[in-house]
């Protein structure tokens, strides 16, 4: 008996989800980069806080590779806190108190915006793989289009890490006038050979499973599980770092003192991956996971200026803070530096901060007291220069 | 000091170094700013909020980028002898090195760099020949410890000294030319009286430079 590519509850929230969302019909499409136009399309959206009668405090957060919406409240798929409530919150940094904050499902993705496993209209069965590429711009558009619908002209702060520090840094190169500060975290303004890398690991995973059926697994009602949660394993090791995996799990056993000559999981770490492996595929799309990974693969910012990154922040009036970790291998320091010298060579405001940290990528989603702090004074110090009360 | 700097904001703040209003009256008001080692802050929030400065800083230090961040001052965290080579040439009207080129690996090639970055480089550091050094080395055998220099040999961030007399040797060297020179006594007072350089070199404590590339 074949089960379905979602299990039950994150398949519902794909047309119809647990959160704001805001529909484009077919005369309003998204022009997407991939030279097709998408219409209709949808986006899906939490807010938090409220919107000033200025209209002057509105923060966009920007999700990673496998997040979504909901940032702030717990999901409604795992019945987790949201990803970010450490960073989101009355009181946080991104103080919902102050600020009206804006996180939007990216396009391409699961939860609600447009994506591959969404309902094509004109067939009344998913996309799969005729939904058209999506890239980091194409995110960034769908936002725009949202803000513009929400009427709001520009954004106090666009804030994310990994890939929501791209899209950060996509906002700053495309709207300048509507980002008023900008904070990448943990980002590059490209993907790295080796990241497009391991990418092409995770979706030749995917695409190996016998039960992708050539993408269509959503209407032969078979489930790529396997291949999506080797992706995950893969992926997940290159969120860590050597010093986290050897503080959290060394060579320990699991629930056994001594090797049993099988290969069954005897190490805590094979355990805890299988675990993130199995867990993912519970709530995400196997097609979404391609869909977005290509778009980071596709994201470099420079490219579309000449090749010269620091064109793409020529004349921009947006105070920047960047934030890199020093244990991240997968956005090292030196893709942060790269933004800072970009920035600095466009004679941009922009200040940068390299946090010690033994967690390695994940360190963004994680309790970081001093990303914390670095944030929390950038964002305060902005507020006072817009007049945010 | 400049009508300018006597508009003090009516801030209850800790008194300002007077070292940096000496260095503010250096700067042309609303001009482009980079100050290397910006430390917390204070210089270059001073500069913003007296002169009316569009400045940047580099920091060593996390902490010190954290309170610059939380003044609004965008600083980066870097190295003076490793990230200047990143800015562009004439990127500011002027480039400040405050108390900060004994600390570097290699001050001559930051002298270079300051003065390609910047149309002026402002440069000011504590004078090895100053007559309570001497005292020190010459009479007693041992390293300083003052109140400005309050590192053991063995701790010290200090890897470069030079005296008053050095640097403008090493600005000859570099081809920088001397605009102002102000030696600063032991409580932060100008040496105002008009003084061959050996008695600078003798009554300094620090040494304050405008520079323009020749």
């Amino acid at each position: 008996m074949p089960s379905p590519a979602l299990s039950a509850e994150p398949r519902s929230q794909v047309d119809d989800p647990s959160s704001l969302v805001a529909r484009f019909g077919a005369h309003e499409p998204l022009v997407m980069d991939a030279g097709v136009p998408l219409g209709p399309w949808q986006i899906a959206y939490q807010t938090y806080g409220r919107l000033n009668a200025e209209k002057s405090n509105a923060v966009l957060i920007c999700h990673a590779l496998t997040g979504d919406q909901h940032a702030a409240n717990v999901s409604p798929v795992t019945g987790k806190p949201g990803w970010w409530s450490t960073m989101v919150g009355p009181g946080k940094p991104v103080d919902t108190d102050r600020f009206f904050v804006i996180c939007t499902n990216v396009i391409g993705g699961c939860m609600g915006t447009t994506g591959p496993a969404s309902t094509d209209p004109a067939t009344g069965q998913p996309y799969t793989l005729d939904f058209p590429v999506v890239t980091i711009r194409d995110m960034v558009r769908s936002q725009a289009a949202l803000l513009d619908r929400l009427g709001i002209g520009s954004l106090f702060c666009v804030i994310g890490g990994s890939m929501g520090g791209m899209q950060v840094l996509q906002w700053a190169a495309s709207y300048p006038d509507r980002v008023f500060s900008a904070l990448p975290i943990a980002a590059a303004a490209r993907h790295s050979a080796q990241n497009i890398a391991f990418h092409e690991v995770g979706r030749q995973a995917i695409m190996a499973d016998p039960d992708w059926r050539r993408g269509r697994y959503l209407i032969e009602g078979t489930r790529p599980s396997k291949g999506l949660a080797v992706a995950r394993m893969g992926a997940h090791i290159t969120y860590l770092s050597e010093q986290a995996l050897h503080r959290k799990f060394g060579r320990n056993f699991q629930d056994r003192s001594a090797p049993t000559f099988s290969f069954d999981a005897d190490f805590q770490i094979e355990s805890y991956l299988r675990y993130q492996g199995l867990s993912f595929v519970e709530r995400f799309d196997a097609n979404s996971y391609l869909y977005v990974t290509r778009a980071m693969d596709y994201f470099d910012l420079a490219a579309e200026h000449d090749g010269i990154l620091a064109k793409a922040f020529k004349g921009s009036a947006t105070r920047f803070c960047v934030i890199s970790f020093t244990s991240d291998w997968l956005f090292p320091t030196s893709d942060s530096r790269a933004i800072v010298h970009a920035l600095n060579a466009a004679a941009a405001s922009v200040g940068f901060v390299e946090v010690e940290s033994d967690k390695g990528h994940d360190a963004f989603l994680l309790e970081e007291p001093a990303m914390f702090a670095a944030a929390q004074g950038f964002i305060d110090a902005a507020a006072r220069v817009r007049g945010i009360a | 000091m400049t009508a300018a700097l006597d508009r003090a904001p009516p801030t209850a703040q800790p008194p300002t170094r007077l070292d940096f209003l000496l260095v503010a009256d250096m700067v042309a008001p609303g001009s482009r700013v980079l100050d290397v080692g910006s430390g917390d802050g204070s210089l270059l929030a001073l500069l913003r909020d007296r002169r009316g400065v569009d400045g940047r800083g580099i920091e060593l230090s996390r902490e010190g980028v954290n309170q610059c961040l939380a003044k609004g001052l965008p600083v980066i965290q870097g190295d003076a002898d490793t990230d200047l080579a990143d800015y562009p040439d004439d990127a500011f009207d002027y480039v400040i090195l405050s108390q900060t080129i004994q600390a570097t690996r290699q001050p001559k090639v930051v002298l270079e760099q300051l003065l390609r970055i910047g149309r002026r480089a402002i440069v000011s550091f504590p004078n090895f020949g100053h007559w309570r050094v001497r005292v020190d080395v010459g009479l007693k055998g041992r390293m300083p410890v003052t109140d400005n220099l309050p590192y053991s040999w063995y701790d010290t961030p200090n890897i470069h000294f030079c005296t008053i007399r050095d640097f403008v040797e090493l600005c000859r060297v570099v081809g920088a030319q001397m605009e102002k020179a102000v030696a600063l006594d032991a409580g932060g007072q100008p040496i105002r009286v008009a003084l061959p350089w050996w008695v600078w070199n003798l009554l300094g404590d620090q040494g304050v430079f405008l520079l323009k590339r020749r």
